[in-house]
């Protein structure tokens, strides 16, 4: 195994982590593991960048933290939860205090952007009244009051997003998972959305961004963990991108 | 659940139709042509087997008893045929009932000449059926009671009556069966297909945290729903059609009332209408359940 080369290696375990990672493995049927024991403590609140290039299991840790997948080796802590042991029947109750934002938006198109994010509280059953009264809120906070009715391919890259992120934020999650949120978008696009998420990690909710964008990671001085062949090989806070070569 | 997210539910499954139009066209077509055959064939089927029910209802067994047999042993024996299963009247003809009965039929005013009753030894029963089928196993009955002479019978009405039913029978339920599969195929396509076109809208659904079932519930009614337009428009066109073909032929063949009886609509939809409607709403819900399960792994 690779050495892992921490600048800070062992963070301090304590009683408000929200998220725990106990030397995990993932192992697909061939090839080498997707992570390889795998140690991880993300406290409640905070705001991290998980950064690395292509294979280097990024994805994997993220279809874990969602218990898309499950560890071969190792165990997964969210929110108080052992993913392992978890009941296929209690994943959506779990789920429900996620967020996932992905590059690609994954908006429905043939939906106005109310629709859209009513359409994440209409699927955990929430009431229509409830459904009025925070889908307007949301859109609010992420700078879309006046575009209630607009359709969706009528948006810009940046808009689309914030209708992504206010999909993500309405049913007020614990955690915000955002997979490559820039990764489609201009600069300045990129820039209001880091500030978006800023906002919803001020308000209390733990960001995990993961990412490729060097500017932004080195800009915005929070906790970085980089990742290599399934290992991390950094975890700073204020941290920066740091290259494969590195 | 919440009445919103049932409605919301059920909105998604009409809204389904909507998105896959063609599939759902198609689906209901076939399902309705399915179950358009199957109604033919039910009319067909129920119709014939009210011609053969009257017919067999004419088919009688006589038995006649051995010379000096009191009429109190001919009483007796008829109340025990009365007590078999398969036979529905027994009518006792006493042998002054058949001299008179011959007498107006076939002599007239030529039986004055008689002064005693010539058929003094022809008292009968007349036995009547309610299965045909069962023809052969009373005859075997009647042949070993003591007191009887002959038994007439048409064994060969009887054979030919039971053998169309069984026939019919066998080929309606053949028939019907593959009508039913090629219908479950059609509706399984049309909802994989529904998934498939859906499949980001699924994906997005479980990352969010919706139930297995609130995934799946709108694929479902949306299979209901094929098979339930599937059945009630061929229902209304069978109804429509059956209508003017009886008044037709009543009014047509007018002479051939006494043996094509054709049943009226309503005693046909008595039956046709639960039975298509189940069917259709059995094989949309059977169809989409199945491929939901194969196919939606949430």
């Amino acid at each position: 195994m690779e050495k892992v080369r921490r600048k800070r290696v062992a963070r301090p375990v304590g009683e408000d982590d929200i998220i725990t990672l106990e030397n995990v493995t993932k192992s697909y049927s061939t090839g080498a593991p997707a992570l390889n024991g795998v140690t991880l403590h993300i406290k409640k609140g905070e705001f991290v960048f998980i950064v690395g290039d292509s294979g280097s299991g990024k994805s994997t840790l993220i279809k874990l933290l969602l218990r898309e997948l499950v560890p071969s080796d190792g165990k997964i802590t969210v929110m108080g939860q052992d993913l392992g042991r978890m009941r296929h029947r209690n994943i959506p109750k779990f789920r429900r205090k996620l967020g996932i934002v992905f590059q690609d938006f994954r908006l429905l198109m043939d939906r106005n952007v109310y629709e859209n994010v009513a359409f994440a509280q209409r699927i955990i059953q929430k009431s229509s009244r409830e459904i009025r009264k925070n889908v307007p809120s949301v859109l609010a906070t992420v700078g879309l009051a006046g575009k209630y009715k607009s359709k969706i391919k009528a948006l810009s890259g940046g808009e689309q997003q914030r209708v992504a992120i206010a999909r993500a934020m309405v049913n007020k999650p614990e955690i915000l998972l955002a997979d490559e949120p820039t990764g489609n978008l201009d600069p300045n696009n990129s820039w209001d959305i880091m500030k978006l998420m800023e906002q919803i990690n001020a308000n209390g909710t733990t960001v995990i961004i993961v990412t490729h964008n060097r500017e932004i990671v080195n800009a915005m001085h929070k906790r970085v963990i980089t990742m290599k062949k399934g290992v991390v090989i950094y975890d700073e806070e204020e941290g920066e991108y740091h290259d494969e070569d590195e | 659940m919440r009445m919103s997210s049932f409605f919301y539910t059920l909105g998604q499954g009409f809204k389904n139709l909507g998105r896959n139009r063609w599939y759902t066209l198609a689906s209901i077509a076939t399902i309705s042509a399915c179950l358009f055959l199957f109604g033919i064939f039910y009319s067909l089927v129920s119709n014939f087997q009210h011609v053969v029910k009257t017919a067999e209802e004419g088919v009688s067994v006589t038995v006649f008893f051995n010379e000096g047999t009191s009429e109190e042993v001919m009483l007796a024996a008829k109340s025990l045929i009365e007590k078999r299963p398969e036979v529905s009247k027994v009518v006792y003809i006493s042998a002054e009932e058949a001299w008179e009965s011959f007498k107006t039929d076939y002599l007239g005013e030529y039986a004055d000449g008689f002064t005693e009753n010539p058929l003094e030894d022809m008292g009968n029963l007349q036995i009547y059926l309610s299965d045909v089928s069962m023809q052969p196993a009373l005859v075997t009955y009647l042949e070993s009671i003591n007191d009887i002479r002959t038994v007439n019978r048409s064994e060969v009405t009887a054979s030919m009556l039971s053998g169309i039913n069984s026939l019919v029978a066998y080929v309606s339920m053949g028939i019907i069966g593959i009508l039913l599969l090629v219908s479950i195929f059609l509706i399984s396509n049309t909802v994989t297909i529904g998934i498939a076109v859906r499949r980001q809208e699924i994906e997005i659904m479980k990352y969010i945290g919706a139930t297995d079932f609130f995934v799946r519930a709108p694929f479902v009614i949306e299979g209901i729903l094929i098979g339930l337009f599937g059945s009630v428009i061929p229902l209304v066109i069978i109804y429509v059609i059956y209508n003017k073909a009886s008044f037709y032929l009543a009014e047509r063949f007018s002479m051939l009332n006494s043996i094509l009886d054709i049943l009226p609509v309503n005693t046909i939809f008595e039956a046709l209408l639960p039975i298509s409607i189940l069917i259709g709403v059995g094989i949309g819900f059977m169809g989409s359940v199945t491929t939901v399960r194969k196919h939606l792994h949430v």
